[in-house]
This record gives C-alpha cells, sequence and structure tokens, in this order.
C-alpha cells in the first residue's frame, strides 16, 4: 500500500511538477485520496462488468423489439419498458422544463428577494430537492385524482410524479446558470432601452442555455433510472402494446428489470442484466448529450 | 444567438406538445360486440407468485387477439384486492383466498367478485442440501417459525436431538406477501403470526441464494423457485400426522401434501366481465387455455375436480 501510494504519488508529481512536498503525511494523504478514487471506480466498473457479461447472451435485437415473454422466457424483451420510458420523460419534459425554467426566471430576476415569503420559497426549494421520490408518486396520485383521473399507471400521472420529482432540481441549477450570466450584460441591454422582460428573455436566458440544459438534462436521466414513484401510481409491470399518448398506460425499464429479475427462470435474469445495460446506455446517451450541449453553447466572458 | 435560441427551441416545444396531445388516450370504451373479437384495456394487478400466470394468459391471447390491451401489475395480493375492491382493476391476482376485511371492503366500494382458482401451488420448505434433515413435521415447522421461537430455537438440535448442532438460518418472503400470509396460518394457525428474525425478501432469488449459501439455512418459496434451483437446494418432506410427504405437482395436485400446497385464484369483477367484453374475452380464454398457460408458466395445473369447479364458477359468472 505505502509502496503503492508513494509510487502514485511520484507518477503525479512528475506530472503536475509543482508541489516539491514529500513529507511522509501528504504522501499518505495523497495515496488515501487515490485509494478512494479508485474504489469508487472500481466498484463501478466490476459493476457494469459483471452485469454486462452475465446479459452478454442476450444483446440482440429480440431484446428490445419484442415485448416480455413467459412463454419464450430465451426470447422475451423489453419493447413496452423502453418505449414507455421514453414517452414519460418526454411527457416529463415538456411539463417541467417550461414550468422550472420559468419559476428559476421569476425567483432570480423578477421577485423580490426581501419578502418573506420568496425566502420561504428558496428554503423550500432546497428541501424539495432532498425529498425521497416515493413521496412524489403519492404526491403525482393525489395530483391526478383530483383532475378526474381513476384510471392507474397512466404516462401523465408518471409524468406528473416525475416531473415534482425533478423540478427542484431543474430550478436551482437553472437559477444558478441564470445567476452566472454577467451583471454588465443586463445593464448593457438595459441601457439601450430594452425592457426587463426583453432583457431577459432576449440577453439572459440565451446566455443561460448552457447551464440550464445540462442542469435540465441530467434532471432527466435521473428520472428515467427512478422505479419507486411510478410504482406508486400504479404502473403494471407486464404489458404487451405501446404507449400511444398521454392517456395511454405504460411500464418504465426499470420497473420492468426489476420485476424480471425477481422470475424464477434463468433466462429471465440473463434478459434482465441486458436490460440494465441497455437502461445504462440510454442515460449515458442524455448525459453525453449534456455535455454536447454545454460545450457548443458555451460562452466566456 | 437569440434568434437561433428561439428557432431551435420553439418549434421543438411545440411539436412536443402536438405529439403527446395529438395521438391522444386510447378508446377505453371497447365495441359492443361482445364475445370474440373485444378490443379494449384489462387491468390486472396483485399477487407477485400469480403474476407469470396472468402474464402467460395475456400474452398467449395476445397471440390470437391482439386488441385487447391486459396490463398485468404485482402489487401483493394485499395491494392488489385494495385497489380491486376500489373498482380500479378487472382482476386481482390472489394466492390466498380473500380476507373478510378485503370482502368488506370489496362490498362497501360496490365490487361484486368471483373466486376462480387457476393453478395449485406447493408452498416448498427448503434446506441447505448440506443439512441432514429431510422430513420435518408441522409442529417442528411451528416451533422454528412460530413468534415465541425468536431469539430462542437458533439451533437445528433444539428442534430434534438427533438433529445436527448446527445454527439455524432463515430467510423467508416479506409481510406483504401472500406467501408469508399462508404460511403462517398454515404452519403458525394464525395468519402474520411469525418470528421476524429472519432474513425477508420479496425476492424468492434472495432467498434461494440465501439458503443455497448458507450452512443450517432454512427458507420457504413457490414450488417453482424450487424446482429451477433443485440442484443447489433440498426440499423438505413435510409430516402433518400421515407420514412424510415431498412436495410435488402430484402430491399437490392429489391433496396429499398438507398443509402445504395451496389454491391460487383469480378474482374477477362481475361488473367488469359483464360491462366489459374484453375482461369477459380474456377471462374465459384463461380458463378455457387453462392447461397450456400452466405449463408455459411452470405451474402446477388443477385437477379434474378443481378444473369442473373452476369450469362451473365461470358458468356463475356467465350467468
Amino acid at each position: 500500500m505505502a509502496a503503492y501510494a508513494e509510487t502514485a504519488a511520484k507518477t503525479v508529481l512528475a506530472t503536475a511538477g509543482r508541489d516539491r512536498d514529500r513529507s511522509v503525511k501528504s504522501l499518505v494523504f495523497l495515496g488515501l485520496l487515490w485509494f478512494s478514487l479508485f474504489f469508487g471506480v472500481l466498484v463501478l466498473v466490476a459493476l457494469i462488468v459483471s452485469t454486462a457479461l452475465e446479459g452478454a447472451p442476450r444483446f440482440d435485437s429480440d431484446l428490445i423489439t419484442r415485448y416480455s415473454s413467459t412463454l419464450s422466457p430465451e426470447r422475451t424483451g423489453f419493447r413496452a419498458g423502453i418505449l414507455g420510458s421514453l414517452m414519460v420523460i418526454l411527457a416529463t419534459a415538456a411539463m417541467a422544463v417550461p414550468i422550472g425554467i420559468a419559476a428559476a426566471l421569476h425567483l432570480e430576476e423578477f421577485a423580490n428577494k426581501e419578502r418573506w415569503y420568496n425566502k420561504f420559497i428558496e428554503v423550500n426549494l432546497q428541501n424539495l430537492a432532498a425529498v425521497p421520490s416515493v413521496v412524489y408518486g403519492l404526491l403525482a396520485v393525489a395530483f391526478v385524482t383530483l383532475m378526474g383521473i381513476h384510471q392507474r399507471g397512466l404516462v401523465i400521472s408518471g409524468a406528473v410524479a416525475l416531473s415534482l420529482l425533478i423540478l427542484p432540481v431543474i430550478i436551482i441549477t437553472t437559477r444558478e446558470a441564470v445567476r452566472a450570466v454577467p451583471r454588465e450584460i443586463r445593464d448593457g441591454s438595459m441601457a439601450l432601452g430594452a425592457t426587463r422582460w426583453q432583457t431577459t428573455w432576449k440577453q439572459t436566458l440565451p446566455s443561460a442555455v448552457p447551464g440550464i440544459a445540462t442542469g435540465t438534462i441530467l434532471g432527466l436521466s435521473r428520472a428515467i433510472g427512478e422505479a419507486a414513484p411510478l410504482l406508486i401510481i400504479g404502473t403494471a409491470t407486464a404489458i404487451r402494446f405501446d404507449p400511444n399518448g398521454l392517456m395511454s398506460q405504460f411500464t418504465a425499464l426499470p420497473l420492468e428489470i426489476y420485476s424480471t429479475t425477481s422470475q424464477s427462470r434463468e433466462d429471465f435474469r440473463v434478459a434482465a442484466a441486458a436490460a440494465i445495460i441497455v437502461l445504462l446506455v440510454m442515460i449515458l446517451a442524455l448525459n453525453g448529450l449534456a455535455i454536447f450541449i454545454r460545450n457548443k453553447f458555451q460562452r466566456s466572458w | 444567438m437569440s434568434i437561433r435560441f428561439r428557432r431551435a427551441i420553439l418549434p421543438g416545444i411545440a411539436v412536443l406538445g402536438l405529439a403527446l396531445t395529438a395521438c391522444g388516450g386510447q378508446d377505453d370504451s371497447a365495441s359492443a360486440s361482445g364475445g370474440e373479437g373485444a378490443s379494449g384495456s384489462v387491468a390486472v394487478d396483485g399477487s407477485s407468485t400469480v403474476y407469470p400466470l396472468s402474464n402467460a394468459a395475456a400474452e398467449l391471447l395476445s397471440e390470437e387477439n391482439p386488441d385487447i390491451q391486459v396490463t398485468v401489475g404485482e402489487a401483493g395480493t394485499g395491494g392488489g384486492f385494495e385497489v380491486f375492491c376500489a373498482g380500479q382493476t378487472d382482476i386481482s391476482n390472489a394466492s390466498r383466498p380473500i380476507e373478510d376485511d378485503e370482502a368488506a371492503a370489496c362490498s362497501d366500494g360496490g365490487v361484486e367478485y368471483t373466486e376462480l382458482q387457476v393453478a395449485t401451488d406447493a408452498l416448498t420448505v427448503v434446506v441447505n442440501p448440506d443439512l441432514d434433515i429431510d422430513c420435518l413435521t408441522t409442529e417442528q415447522l411451528k416451533m422454528i417459525w412460530e413468534p415465541g421461537a425468536e431469539g430462542k430455537v437458533t439451533n437445528w438440535n433444539q428442534v430434534d436431538p438427533s438433529f445436527p448442532d448446527e445454527a439455524i438460518s432463515l430467510f423467508g418472503p416479506g409481510t406483504d406477501s401472500g406467501t408469508f400470509d399462508y404460511f403462517t396460518d398454515a404452519i403458525n394457525g394464525e395468519e402474520g403470526a411469525s418470528r421476524t428474525d429472519y432474513e425477508a425478501s420479496e425476492d424468492d432469488n434472495v432467498i434461494v441464494q440465501g439458503v443455497s449459501g448458507t450452512p443450517g439455512a432454512m427458507g420457504y418459496f413457490g414450488y417453482t423457485y424450487f424446482e429451477e434451483n433443485s440442484d443447489s437446494l433440498k426440499a423438505v418432506a413435510v409430516d402433518s400426522g400421515s407420514g412424510c410427504v415431498a412436495p410435488s405437482p402430484e402430491t399437490a395436485q392429489d391433496g396429499s401434501y398438507v398443509p402445504l400446497s395451496r389454491p391460487l385464484f383469480i378474482y374477477v369483477s362481475n361488473a367488469s366481465y359483464s360491462d366489459k367484453p374484453q375482461v369477459a374475452e380474456f377471462v374465459d380464454f384463461y380458463v378455457d387455455n387453462l392447461p397450456d398457460i400452466t405449463e408455459a408458466a411452470q405451474f402446477i395445473p388443477l385437477n379434474d375436480e378443481q378444473t369442473a369447479e373452476t369450469q362451473s364458477a365461470l358458468d356463475g359468472l356467465k350467468g
């Protein structure tokens, strides 16, 4: 361990080439840092690799084009879950993004921060971000029931639950992004005679797009992996049709994976492992999109 | 930037909105033609034990009539009855008969129902294959699992001096499960009464792994999970007074595996059956094709007497 830490430390020092502190204490500390880093990454890599190996026999087109099948477990698929997850995430984005951005803009650009109710909202936003996701499922059930929808497990219920879940995240990241736009941009716009609304809509908001997009997409990629709130709204796990709108029943990929792993036959567990990799790819694709948008639209002042 | 932003984002939002609203909801009111060729949705929820069976029924039906959209959930037997009695589902899967308070909830909710037995299960008591125990009496099982055993009965030789001197590790389903309800009722004499110092899991595969990997371990679950893992587990025969009987499709069917062979049910809402032709078609199909369905899902089929009973219950439903 010590020898390892030392070589690791030397490598770092050689590449960084700035710090000459080689006391035992600092080397041990550096070693611990490296250990922590490797521990986290190693566990993750081991998990992904073992899952991928287990699911390897099932990386075929059946996995994404067929519905779940009890009759032929070796050809069972996750079509309903994949399409359902995409559908509900699309609906979630359509609901949460405009509301979230509008709320953040209001709080950051228009609201009077001295007022007690704005402070109250601000504190509670932070609290909401820490609420367990199951609670949002219950909230969503109450909400859609009030709207007069009594059918269980609909796309709209799922979208409401996931929207509530990621709204705090979207609002908080949007506020950060808007706050990062320099004061001078606003002052310049106002000085040229633009109204506050024009300044916000044409200057502040577009400049903040990279930050907003990143935060939003990271929020959505969290939502796509959620199972608990969807269970609460009564989402079924076995479905043999594609979701076709907000009022359609659906199932989500995490739910289907959960249900498939607890089946008795080995074929199902292999298929579930393969589906976990599919879910990971979907999440990584979303995160990749976030990074792409940030790099493409990033501005520096 | 601002123009580019608007060009990109606004139509995007518009298209999203359109896509989501325009394709609209599915038509829930089925064609009133009835019988064959119905369409619409059938909501099934309840026991996760019966789930593969109803799922197989839905799959077989979808091959014949893809217009009927059957959704199957697995909220557990109790959770299933909760929504069933509120009129939110058409069919409830159950791994035990409906309880009095659940029946009361159904009558409060105005839901009349018909019970149909669809398969049999042999609740299987398994031990680690290295453990030298092949048969247990129901008294011994009770001794191990009753609430009073908590913290006290911890070694196999406490159960019977001839048993090996080995610590007992217990694995079993969680308290939401119908399997738990049935086992505690049959063995401990009171539903829900069980010692609590055991590893509980809703996922039977976890119990399989626990029992096969822990010396001196014991657990219980539905027969299919034993059948799939018979090389890494040992099923214990159960003696309820007339000799040791090992769990098997035969002993479960002929009724000699007592008290742990149990019926598996679907509860059909009478109103759904008469008002929704798609529900009627699904239930008829389910009952008519039970042999194929139980085989596909690897369940123990009904014997002739039970089949006749289910058929006559269905005839009563048809009215």
